[in-house]
């Protein structure tokens, strides 16, 4: 059998596998238990990562915010995401019945797979969804080492 | 501000929870309800819901809240790690207060529903208007 290339890209390809059998058993489970309160579960703004070859996309659910507000910096590997969500400003005489949206400061870093070209990132704020584009560094990425064919082989020896 | 205690307006609700339905799932948003002596104003967390792809239902005093996500195309990218799934929300109230439902305003902004449920009827203090002979 053939050693793979790059030991860490297989890793990651079998972490992904388990990943993805990890969340496989959490949908079947929640089939059948519910999970009542989605937005108890992680901290805020809960993230996905989208990878390829050539860049990660991480998307936010981040409804309500001013995006202006927004901080966003990337060092290396890693992602930093800070903001903050205002408390409502209630009229005279206003209550609240219920209170269950998050507010308040947030922060979150997250450590991409590889590192990251800053000055490329992108970010866009739509219908409270935050989409930020974070291309490969090109020192990062695999080379690709051309194989040049020695002339005699041009021709049927 | 009044001193009285008012009943509350959210009296119970059946909360979808987590549900299949076209292969997607729905959410319940997260939801702050306010009320003043005029209104009762909903917000709910609902991200990636367009105006457009918004419904709001008013049935009797059952008020029902459905908003649907169009999901990013990322086929040339594999998922590397998740804290959300994306999927349809809903939403089912009821209602203590009679609404005046043809004030009723919705809208979304920056993926939040903006909900203003004007009361009506007894709910609310009557203004009469003065006529002038």
């Amino acid at each position: 059998m053939l050693e793979p290339l790059f030991p860490w890209r297989e890793m990651r390809r079998m972490e992904r596998e388990m990943d993805r059998m990890q969340r496989e058993m959490e949908r079947m489970f929640d089939t059948f238990f519910p999970r009542r309160r989605r937005w108890m579960e992680v901290e805020f703004p809960p993230l996905n990562i989208w990878t390829n070859n050539d860049q990660a996309i991480v998307t936010a659910e981040l409804p309500g915010i001013n995006p202006e507000e927004l901080e966003l910096s990337v060092n290396n590997d890693t992602l930093i995401l800070r903001g903050k969500r205002l408390v409502n400003h209630l009229p005279e005489g206003a209550r609240y019945q219920r209170r269950e949206r998050f507010q308040g400061e947030f922060a979150r870093s997250l450590q991409l797979p590889f590192a990251i070209d800053a000055d490329k990132v992108e970010a866009h704020y739509e219908n409270g969804v935050l989409t930020i584009t974070l291309p490969r560094a090109e020192a990062d990425k695999p080379k690709r080492i051309a194989v040049h064919a020695a002339e005699s082989n041009g021709k049927e020896g | 501000m009044t001193e009285e205690t008012r009943a509350i307006q959210v009296q119970q609700e059946q909360r979808p929870a987590v549900r299949e339905t076209r292969s997607r799932r729905v959410f319940a948003p997260a939801v702050d309800i306010v009320e003043t002596n005029d209104d009762i104003l909903v917000l709910a967390d609902m991200p990636g819901v367009r105006q457009d792809d918004l419904e709001v239902v008013l049935e009797k005093n059952v008020l029902t809240i459905r908003g649907t996500v169009q999901l990013p195309a990322m086929q040339d990218y594999d998922l590397e790690y998740a804290e959300y799934e994306g999927g349809d929300y809903e939403r089912v109230f009821t209602l203590a207060d009679d609404i005046d439902r043809e004030k009723i305003e919705a809208e979304m902004k920056h993926g939040v529903l903006h909900l203003r449920l004007p009361k009506a009827g007894p709910a609310r203090i009557r203004r009469i208007p003065v006529k002038t002979g």
